[in-house]
């Protein structure tokens, strides 16, 4: 699917992650930036996390910005998975921008 | 070789010299007559009205005739707050002095300026209790050439009554002080309570000086250093930063999860079977455990019940629980607040003890000895109760030993409080990083998931499940927490040995290694 707008989810609070994402032109491919206390121990699981979700909505072109605070597994899966459907325009209970 | 706990000890180390392994916590102090002789004091002689007192710090240190290759020592009692420490260390720098060991009973993050000097050579070994931040991350990425000896409190005042440490100048900030170099933490702008950690170093240093910004008409009052073990003196403008040193009174956490953890470890004390009259009782000044003393405190206005002292660290959640006469006693080898300074100034029960009657394995016994009930906090701990506080799960050194290893042994009920995770790292290891208090001196450990016995004290578990509370398995508690956050990956070391951990008694449970970038 393809990303129409920006958009975020979570919070910078600790055990959470925030995530923003934004569109970017076709071919650009998965852009993430990730920053995370934990990025030594757990750097990997947590962009293997991010890609499971990505890979749900089948985005090939996106940027995100992933502000991680130690946040678990379900945590990070549900931030990510909120923020493409805010993104996509598919979530619902969503303010229009 | 290996150590009794499976650790790979060196038996040799270049610049330091042989190494013993830990083999127990009681193992080499049963001899009951230690073969390290103690170190002479100085013998000195001064004539009559002579003046100790000079005109600026350098004007001191030169006086004290510094050379290369010497040891300094200094205290850690004004925390973040110390000034004197890196000043002292500039100023030998400057005088072209280098190869210094520094001898600080712990490091702070006051301390950080310290690398610029390890790496021009002006220092080139550490003894320190504690080191933290960047100065911790220097060493743990490989900037000393030799490893940093972390102790105890208990063991720092051994090694230098047995001259492991042998302090050429000691290096005392003192909040008060007379010309004669009598001298207090307890009163003045810079006040910060006991100078408990500093009375072994003037003892045995070969000189010594006092630096105040407090200078007071002869005497000071109270003499916590007296001015017979005292060299010379100086009036500096500031010895820190008061609010940083101490300040106000000692809070108990708002944090909901440390707040339950406490209230889990006040349970388990009620119902260990040491919660009776004149019971003895340590708490550190962290969050959960602190917090242990607000309930314990409940427990003893509801059941009656007082204690004989309280020991360590102290806080003015201590002080109030003397002035309420839950407690006769007060042994303060270091206060943690503002608020401790006037009590420990003003009530006779409030006494100020040197780090050898607190901790010091080889005396006739220390205050530890008499330990009933102590809590400590943990920065990792594994299935057999191993318990790391001075380096972080990325590997870097970033804690104190402090007198963990000391209390632990000691106490009849040594009790571990931690969460089960703190942001996605799980606190309950197959092995911890580095081994600081071995595992047969803790007996139970607390979790908001759950509470632990160490299987030694069946007894104790069998108390605490008939008091119905919820006892699981550590190997049980440590998968489950691993399913919760996921396993971390392992962290990498190199073969470089950056730290060495000495046990209370000198020798070596465990080293630090530097880590791979």
């Amino acid at each position: 699917m393809v990303i129409k707008q920006q958009a975020q989810a979570g919070t910078f609070e600790s055990s959470d992650m925030l995530v923003l994402v934004e569109p970017v032109s076709e071919g650009t491919g998965r852009v993430i930036e990730l920053h995370s206390p934990v990025m030594v121990q757990f750097g990997k699981s947590i962009k293997e996390e991010i890609n499971n979700a990505l890979d749900e909505y089948e985005i090939k072109d996106v940027r995100l910005i992933c502000n991680d605070k130690g946040a678990l597994s379900a945590t990070i899966s549900a931030r990510v998975e909120t923020a493409i459907r805010r993104a996509l325009q598919i979530q619902d209970g969503v303010l229009p921008s | 070789m290996k150590n009794v706990l499976g650790r790979d000890i060196p038996e040799y180390i270049e610049g330091i010299g042989k190494l013993e392994p830990f083999q127990g916590a009681w193992t080499k102090l049963k001899k009951g007559w230690m073969d390290e002789p103690a170190v002479a004091i100085a013998t000195k002689a001064k004539l009559p009205h002579e003046n100790k007192l000079c005109e600026s710090l350098e004007e001191a240190i030169i006086k004290a005739n510094p050379v290369n290759g010497m040891t300094i020592s200094f205290h850690h009692h004004l925390r973040e707050g110390d000034d004197v420490i890196v000043k002292c260390i500039s100023i030998l720098s400057n005088l072209g002095i280098n190869s210094i060991t520094l001898a600080s009973s712990s490091l702070t993050t006051a301390h950080d300026g310290l690398v610029p000097y390890i790496q021009d050579g002006t220092i080139t070994r550490i003894y320190s209790s504690g080191i933290r931040e960047k100065l911790g991350k220097a060493i743990s990425k490989g900037i000393l050439d030799i490893p940093v000896i972390i102790q105890s409190h208990g063991g720092r005042a051994r090694a230098i009554r047995t001259g492991k440490i042998k302090i050429d100048l000691a290096i005392i900030s003192a909040s008060a002080a007379d010309c004669e170099g009598n001298a207090t933490g307890a009163v003045g702008k810079s006040a910060f309570g006991s100078i408990g950690y500093s009375m072994v170093d003037v003892e045995h240093a070969m000189q010594s000086i006092i630096v105040t910004d407090n200078l007071v008409d002869y005497p000071c009052i109270p003499i916590s250093i007296a001015q017979n073990f005292v060299d010379y003196v100086v009036k500096v403008d500031s010895i820190g930063d008061p609010s940083k040193i101490a300040s106000g009174t000692t809070r108990i956490t708002k944090s909901p999860m440390d707040l339950r953890i406490a209230q889990l470890a006040a349970n388990v004390i009620e119902h260990s079977g040491y919660f009776q009259n004149n019971f003895s009782f340590q708490v550190g000044a962290g969050g959960a455990t602190l917090a242990v003393a607000k309930f314990i405190r409940d427990k003893m206005k509801k059941k009656n019940i007082t204690g004989s002292f309280m020991l360590g660290g102290i806080t003015s959640y201590c002080v109030d629980m003397l002035n309420e006469n839950l407690f006769k006693a007060l042994f303060d080898v270091q206060s943690f607040d503002a608020a401790v300074s006037s009590s420990l100034l003003n009530n006779k029960n409030h006494i100020e003890v040197p780090s050898t009657l607190y901790a010091n394995p080889f005396n006739c016994g220390c205050l530890t000895n008499k330990l009933d009930i102590v809590v400590l906090g943990v920065l990792e701990i594994d299935v057999d109760f191993n318990v790391n506080v001075i380096t972080s799960s990325e590997g870097y050194i970033t804690g104190a030993s402090g007198g963990h290893s000391d209390t632990a042994s000691g106490a009849k009920l040594a009790v571990a409080v931690c969460p089960s995770f703190r942001g996605r790292i799980p606190i309950i290891k197959k092995r911890v990083n580095t081994i600081v208090t071995p595992g047969e001196s803790i007996d139970v450990l607390v979790t908001e998931r759950g509470i632990c016995v160490n299987p030694n004290n069946k007894d104790l578990e069998l108390r605490l499940r008939k008091a119905g509370l919820n006892i699981r398995d550590i190997h049980d508690l440590e998968i489950e927490v691993d399913g919760i956050t996921g396993i971390p990956e392992k962290i990498q070391f190199t073969d470089k040995i950056v730290g060495i951990v000495e046990y209370r008694d000198g020798t070596i449970i465990d080293v630090i290694r530097q880590v791979k970038e």
